[in-house]
């Protein structure tokens, strides 16, 4: 059988967009390069060209004063910097303990009420989240005093929100097959969760609390700018001083202490999945 | 003894499950459910613990009454049914042991579950269960480990360990190949005489359930078309299950297999 010629479906045509859609996505692409060239002129308009023609040659000039590092600065810098990996990892440990709780009452799934306590587990996520550390360790700075404490407190309330939105969403995604069957067994809610959830989870609570460990290691070298402690105020004195080759040194261990937090993190999280 | 009155099941989405099912399973017999893929066989075994809250109707469990328990209620009334899934359902991340002892989650406290501290007789019991199924080397593997036929051997432990007086089976071959799922179908045949526990097994394949089960019940778009005895389930009745086909092929099988019947009399 010739299908072209007997079938009565010849007359249907085929096309992957509808023309409305073509026409959306043309407009959209038209608002695109539009709204590029508006913001191209609003940057080209606030800058003073004769800063960036010298632009190379200061450049050239800082980098001249900044090398090379004065690596007997790094005898003052061992304090600091192990004050910088408990900023990270107490901030983590903090955050990841108040972040599990928050995320069992914000998923769909688990939480007991999803028109009164989710909205306000959702509220603790976004507050956390939208704020940034230096700014939580600002505020924290004036009301507990300098220092590691409020790094510390710093780092644990914003990894609540990050912890907690990941975990969320691993718990949502849970198989339902094994919950039902734990369910099936006349289990407690609390022991549905203990077995039927947490085993599920536990490879995300691992794998997102070293993500944000290693993401908090970046944050905690720079609190110190704002006085809550850790490598952040060397940097903050040399740069009050103008000690370029300090402030080098600085950079080159924090940029050491980031690789090296980013590999355990990527080992961490290889082995567990 | 298990009994099902009038119960009916209509989903949120205005999706009628079931219509009206009636019907009763005495101790110690093994009821096939078969009927098309949407026809409320998954539905009807999840509404006699409750997994699905049925609309109307009752089920009662040796004359208590199941549905209208409280919460609470309702958890030691499941204890008392044990149920093996499709897919298996285990804990992956847990150990074997772990999933045949959760079979008695619904006796012990929080706290002892959580520190996995169950009575030294629980776990007497999963390991002679284990040793029942054949897996008690397996015990501290990780369920993930195991082959399909495997895990469901452990889905079986885990029921039993309830010591339940009832068994839901929900399509326990549906991923498992020929002749591991005629091993399982075997094994919750004679786990069932031996214990004289009734038992519904929901069953896609007609052969299967042909040979292993003492009674069937049909259903079509939530009603119970055919409720007999494995051997009266003819062309005219399997047409009514599932619809116009030829059903040759399993006629043939029916044939064969009363054949070795005679066979094994004479």
């Amino acid at each position: 059988m010739n299908i072209t010629e007997n079938s009565g479906v010849s007359h249907l045509r085929w096309q992957h967009r509808t023309g409305v859609q073509r026409l959306a996505l043309w407009v959209g692409w038209l608002l695109l390069v539009a709204f590029t060239v508006y913001c191209w002129q609003v940057m080209t308009e606030s800058t003073i060209w004769a800063f960036v023609a010298d632009a190379p040659r200061q450049a050239a000039d800082l980098g001249s004063r900044m090398v090379p590092p004065k690596w007997s600065y790094i005898n003052v810098l061992w304090v600091p910097l192990w004050h910088t990996l408990n900023i990270a990892t107490l901030g983590t440990m903090i955050g990841v303990a108040i972040a599990i709780p928050v995320a069992f009452l914000a998923a769909r799934n688990t939480t007991p009420s999803r028109f009164f306590v989710r909205p306000i587990a959702l509220f603790i996520i976004v507050a956390s989240r939208s704020i940034n550390s230096l700014i939580w360790a600002l505020l924290l700075v004036s009301i507990i005093g300098p220092g590691v404490l409020a790094g510390v407190v710093a780092i644990g309330i914003r990894s609540i929100g990050f912890v907690a939105k990941l975990l969320y969403e691993a718990i949502e995604e849970t198989d339902t097959a094994q919950i039902e069957a734990v369910t099936a067994t006349g289990a407690s809610r609390s022991q549905v969760v203990n077995y039927g959830i947490l085993p599920q989870i536990m490879p995300s609570i691992y794998g997102i609390s070293v993500f944000r460990w290693d993401i908090n290691i970046r944050e905690s070298t720079i609190l110190g700018l704002v006085g809550a402690g850790g490598i952040g105020r060397q940097l903050q004195a040399s740069l009050n001083v103008l000690a370029w080759p300090q402030v080098t040194l600085i950079f080159i261990v924090i940029l050491a202490t980031v690789v090296v937090s980013e590999w355990i993190s990527a080992k961490v999280r290889h082995a567990i999945i | 003894m298990l009994r099902v009155d009038a119960l009916s099941k209509t989903y949120a989405t205005g999706d009628k499950a079931l219509d009206d099912v009636s019907f009763t399973v005495e101790a110690g017999q093994v009821v096939g459910l078969i009927g098309p893929s949407g026809a409320g066989k998954s539905t009807l075994i999840r509404c006699v613990n409750r997994l699905v809250e049925p609309t109307s109707g009752s089920v009662h469990l040796n004359d208590e009454a199941i549905t209208g328990l409280s919460r609470k209620h309702l958890g030691q009334m499941r204890r008392r049914i044990g149920m093996i899934f499709q897919e298996y359902a285990l804990v992956e991340r847990l150990t074997v042991m772990e999933n045949v002892l959760s079979g008695r989650l619904g006796y012990v406290s929080f706290w002892r579950s959580f520190m996995r501290r169950y009575p030294a007789e629980d776990v007497q019991q999963a390991f002679a269960l284990l040793d029942r199924v054949g897996l008690v080397q397996h015990a501290n593997k990780r369920a993930d480990a195991l082959s399909g036929g495997q895990r469901q051997r452990v889905g079986i432990a885990r029921a039993l360990e309830q010591n339940p007086e009832l068994l839901l089976v929900d399509e326990p071959t549906a991923s498992l190949d020929p002749k591991t799922s005629r091993l399982i179908m075997r094994l919750i045949v004679e786990i069932c005489s031996e214990r004289n526990l009734p038992a519904i097994i929901n069953i896609h394949d007609v052969v299967l359930a042909r040979q292993f089960t003492q009674r069937i019940i049909g259903l079509q778009e939530g009603r119970v078309v055919f409720d007999g005895a494995p051997n009266e389930l003819d062309d005219s009745v399997l047409t009514r299950i599932y619809g116009e086909e030829d059903w040759t092929d399993i006629e043939g099988a029916r044939s064969e297999e009363s054949a070795e019947d005679d066979v094994s009399e004479a």
